[in-house]
């Protein structure tokens, strides 16, 4: 392969993991923002969605897409009980309780997912449409599933963008995030946004989980195994932020698929140290307010 | 209770209690009465010392970090490294390990500790995590993804070789263990373990009463690291094998769960926590370990609902409603 074509696999391939990571992880930075929780069971979510996904599929045979959404649907009413009843308890407690809560809750989910799916990864058959190659005349080709990712992504991006920066609900959480006290002066009921952004997130983690079985596979160590790489994208993002998370997910997206092309033998390496650097200089992430 | 001065329990804090021989005699009934558990002891009081060092962080200075395994990491691959290049010496080998994990402690924890929240967290993760892809990274040297294999490790003063049935390890992690306990025991009890509460409580209000509180939680980020980098050295010695899986994600939320259970901040927390959970797991988790996760799972999600401070937090519950009982 030709330097222009690595170049062009790195940055195609990178966006189209960037795309899944940041669908997934765009909903803990809301929620950790907003809410103050350090969600670490947010994974957990993702996984539940892929597997709704292929359950729905599976006997009751339904089309991906209805399956799809029917998946997001589920999660976000679980995730909505689980924040009612488990969540709530936690918000004003300290960091410790947090993170034993979700990583009590990352345990329960992996083993019930093993107990349900077996212990190896679930596939999800893609409909006929986004299954084969477009190719670029004169240029190389590329598989459709890939493209349909990479155009969801800015989909999703663009929707929130829209949604958090042009729309009343989205002032108001803006309003909570910056100053929850001050929100609820004014009169903004932030119990009740609470909840709609953590079952948002939760549909969200569910729709990337979901999206995503194909680069990520589905299975019953994905909360753990890639709560580093979401952590990431919030902490580099920034808390709160719609657009950072976008940005570092690209950064580690590429940056990752880079590493794996053109020094394998490093492993994540690079992307550790660089993580390391960005959070000295930069506590609050590359996007996040001081 | 109020009308005692605050002084009073401080000072009966640091007076001995009958109880707190308890884990001794245990350990001791063990050795004499269930040899066949030798080896599970031997492991149990590795982790107790490593939950014991995280204790110092999370319980008493209030540090939330999920990356403790580096310590642990390091002190394992220098004791093993040091075995391995021909120094067999175990005691000796030992301190190497303490001394290169409190080296890496002080260096990670001047970088992290300027850091919190989020930040800290993932900080703490990213120097586990780069440790683990240098050792994988060099399989010359430290076996890679294979582990670190070929210790073998002189006799103990020269006298007590490590046997098949786990007698010397027992011994010798039991006394380690112990040295390691009156170290902390006179610590958390000084006024340095106070003004590390004090710090965890309230860090703006101690900076003004002219505690150096940036230096003194970097001092006990560095003694927690160097008794991890002990607890690390002696799994590699007793064991005389380090895997790769002491470095990772893993280890640094098991030894968090273990705690927990046990109960933070409170120094025997770091006893029962290890040992109920290795003793369930080596017992349950044998036939099914989809339920093992599942429970302790469960068990994480009720301790965090309905107690503070783990087993030992809900016996004090229990204790305080006996004695109002016996009274009424």
């Amino acid at each position: 392969m030709n330097a222009l074509g690595v170049t062009t696999s790195i940055l195609f391939d990178g966006a189209a993991y960037a795309m899944v990571l940041y669908v997934t992880a765009v909903g803990l930075s809301v929620t950790m923002g907003l809410l103050g929780i350090a969600n670490l069971a947010h994974g957990a979510f993702a996984m539940a969605g892929g597997y709704v996904l292929v359950a729905l599929m599976g006997r009751p045979g339904l089309p991906f897409a209805s399956a799809l959404l029917l998946a997001c649907l589920a999660v976000a009413i679980a995730s909505v009980v689980l924040e009612r009843l488990l969540y709530v308890r936690v918000y004003r407690a300290g960091e410790l309780d947090q993170v034993v809560l979700s990583v009590g809750l990352i345990f329960v989910a992996t083993a019930t997912a093993q107990f349900l799916f077996g212990a190896l990864p679930v596939p999800v058959i893609l409909p006929t449409a986004l299954r084969g190659q477009i190719s670029v005349p004169g240029w190389q080709s590329f598989p459709i599933y890939r493209v349909f990712l990479i155009l969801c992504g800015a989909g999703v991006f663009a929707a929130l963008w829209f949604g958090i920066e042009r729309t009343l609900v989205g002032a108001r959480i803006r309003a909570a995030v910056d100053n929850r006290a001050m929100a609820e002066a004014i009169g903004v009921n932030t119990r009740q946004l609470f909840t709609i952004v953590f079952a948002l997130g939760s549909a969200l983690a569910a729709l990337g989980g979901a999206l995503g079985a194909d680069v990520i596979a589905i299975a019953p160590g994905y909360p753990l195994e890639h709560l580093v790489y979401f952590l990431i994208v919030v902490s580099v993002g920034g808390l709160g932020s719609v657009q950072g998370p976008f940005l570092a997910a690209l950064l580690l997206g590429v940056g990752d698929t880079a590493c794996r092309i053109l020094a394998p033998q490093f492993g994540a390496f690079f992307v550790y140290v660089a993580l390391f650097l960005i959070l000295l200089v930069r506590p609050s992430g590359l996007f996040g307010r001081a | 209770m109020s009308a005692v001065p605050a002084i009073e329990h401080l000072l009966a804090a640091r007076r001995l209690r009958p109880a707190e021989t308890l884990p001794w005699l245990i350990a001791l009934s063990i050795y004499v009465f269930l040899p066949q558990y030798l080896l599970l002891g031997a492991q149990i009081f590795g982790m107790v010392l490593f939950a014991l060092s995280f204790d110092l962080l999370l319980g008493y200075a209030g540090i939330v970090t999920l990356g403790h395994a580096a310590y642990y990491g390091a002190g394992a691959y220098a004791a093993g490294l040091v075995a391995v290049s021909g120094w067999t010496e175990p005691i000796t080998g030992l301190l190497v390990a303490g001394c290169a994990a409190g080296l890496l402690g002080a260096v990670a924890g001047a970088v992290i500790l300027r850091t919190s929240g989020l930040a800290l967290l993932m900080l703490g993760m990213a120097v586990t995590l780069l440790l683990g892809e240098i050792v994988n990274d060099l399989p010359g040297l430290t076996g890679g993804a294979d582990g670190l294999q070929g210790i073998s490790i002189a006799p103990v003063f020269g006298l007590f070789p490590f046997d098949l049935y786990g007698r010397t390890a027992f011994l010798y992690s039991l006394a380690v263990l112990f040295l390691a306990w009156v170290v902390m025991r006179q610590l958390v009890n000084a006024p340095f373990g106070r003004s590390l509460v004090g710090i965890r409580q309230n860090p703006a209000r101690m900076q003004a009463i002219g505690v150096p509180v940036w230096r003194r939680r970097l001092v006990a980020f560095t003694l927690s690291a160097a008794m991890a980098g002990l607890a690390g050295g002696l799994s590699a010695q007793t064991n005389q094998f380090v895997s790769l899986g002491v470095l990772s994600f893993d280890l640094s939320g098991t030894v968090l769960v273990m705690l927990v259970i046990g109960g933070p901040g409170r120094l025997y927390g770091a006893f029962v926590g290890p040992a109920f959970y290795m003793i369930a797991q080596d017992s349950l988790s044998k036939d099914q370990p989809v339920f093992w996760v599942f429970w302790i799972g469960l068990l994480l999600i009720a301790l965090v609902l309905f107690t503070r401070g783990g087993v030992l937090g809900i016996l004090d519950v229990l204790r305080v409603r006996f004695r109002r009982g016996g009274a009424a």
